[in-house]
């Protein structure tokens, strides 16, 4: 028997996801395709949210979709239904997609031809945030029903983002939600973090919105 | 399940220590945990003894935690409290202005083989 060892190791176990997530944009960037990652909590209207945002965006881009929930056939054929390829990944009943899950995801869905890929990862707002997807912005959907202290409940999420979606924001008469509070939680977490108050049904501030993505996109893919 | 996703990248990371130090059996790994990483122990440990026996090298191998403590520092008056205890706002001067300083790791400390 050989004699035992100690290796002190001392790493994050989300070294090796980081760095798989930074070889992942790198590839991207030569490929010129722009990879958003969509999270939310279930129920925040995300596919209705990216279904408008497809048909706003497509006839400029070439997009394609991966559809990450755990039980989401019902999404990846709304998705399928505007058009654009998408494809179903699988996450073995985990809850967040890692830099592993996606490249493979990517791979199947093959990103060569498109200009925009949008991950909509599971339905939850706490294990998402923790592992990098090697997407190029982390977007966010907060839904008015769901409460202005959002922020403070789940903060980590809040800081991984680049943007913030409030939707439907056409029920909040309805709703004791302040919009004021949620963008001063959300900036003492994240200063720099854009906010999008949104009405995916009604289309109010959409424009905002896909304008943002749009300039995104083409600032990536073409510089 | 969030615990399964976890052990799976520590078992990432051990194989991947003992192909650069060729190790063939691992017999023992040790994990420094934050107080609020989110991560249950138990779970953790469950999950562990289950994804393990799916491997050659780390068949055998047990699971130690320390627990790393949170500290909240606060930007307003520049003092660190126990994240805990007191939450997000500074016991000293009432502030919202603090972020965790530690607590939140999940770090691989050490690998026990041969």
């Amino acid at each position: 028997m050989d004699k035992v060892k100690i290796i002190e190791v001392k790493e994050s176990i989300f070294a090796d996801n980081n760095k798989e997530a930074d070889r992942i944009r790198e590839e991207l960037k030569k490929e010129k395709t722009f990879l958003l990652n969509l999270m939310s909590s279930p129920g925040s209207g995300k596919t209705t949210l990216l279904m408008r945002t497809i048909e706003a965006l497509k006839d400029e881009l070439r997009i394609g979709v991966m559809e990450a929930d755990i039980d989401s056939a019902v999404d990846a054929e709304k998705i399928a239904a505007t058009g654009v390829r998408s494809i179903q990944l699988h996450t073995g009943g985990m809850c967040h997609l890692d830099a592993g899950m996606t490249e493979h995801g990517l791979k199947e869905l093959g990103t060569k031809d498109l200009d925009l890929v949008v991950l909509e990862n599971v339905g939850n707002l706490v294990c998402p945030a923790e592992f990098d997807t090697g997407a190029v912005k982390n977007a966010m959907i907060l839904s008015v029903p769901e409460g202005h202290d959002k922020p403070l409940k789940y903060p980590l999420i809040f800081t991984v983002c680049d943007v913030l979606i409030i939707n439907k924001i056409d029920v909040m008469p309805y709703f004791d939600f302040d919009l004021e509070k949620v963008r001063e939680y959300a900036h003492m977490r994240n200063p720099n973090l854009k906010i999008f108050p949104v009405s995916a049904k009604t289309g109010e501030g959409m424009d905002a919105w896909t304008n943002w993505l749009k300039q995104q996109v083409n600032e990536w893919n073409n510089t | 399940m969030h615990e399964l996703g976890i052990v799976f990248h520590i078992i990432k990371v051990v194989e991947r220590v003992a192909q650069e130090n060729t190790l063939t059996a691992v017999s023992q790994v040790s994990l420094e945990l934050g107080e609020v990483s989110g991560v249950i122990h138990e779970e953790l440990t469950d999950c562990w003894k289950w994804a393990v026996k799916k491997t050659e090298l780390l068949k055998d191998a047990e699971l130690l935690i320390e627990t790393i403590p949170a500290v909240t520092f606060c930007e307003s008056c520049q003092e660190t409290y126990e994240t805990v205890k007191y939450g997000r706002i500074c016991p000293f001067c009432k502030s919202e202005r603090t972020y965790l300083a530690q607590g939140n790791e999940i770090n691989l400390k050490e690998i026990k083989a041969c």
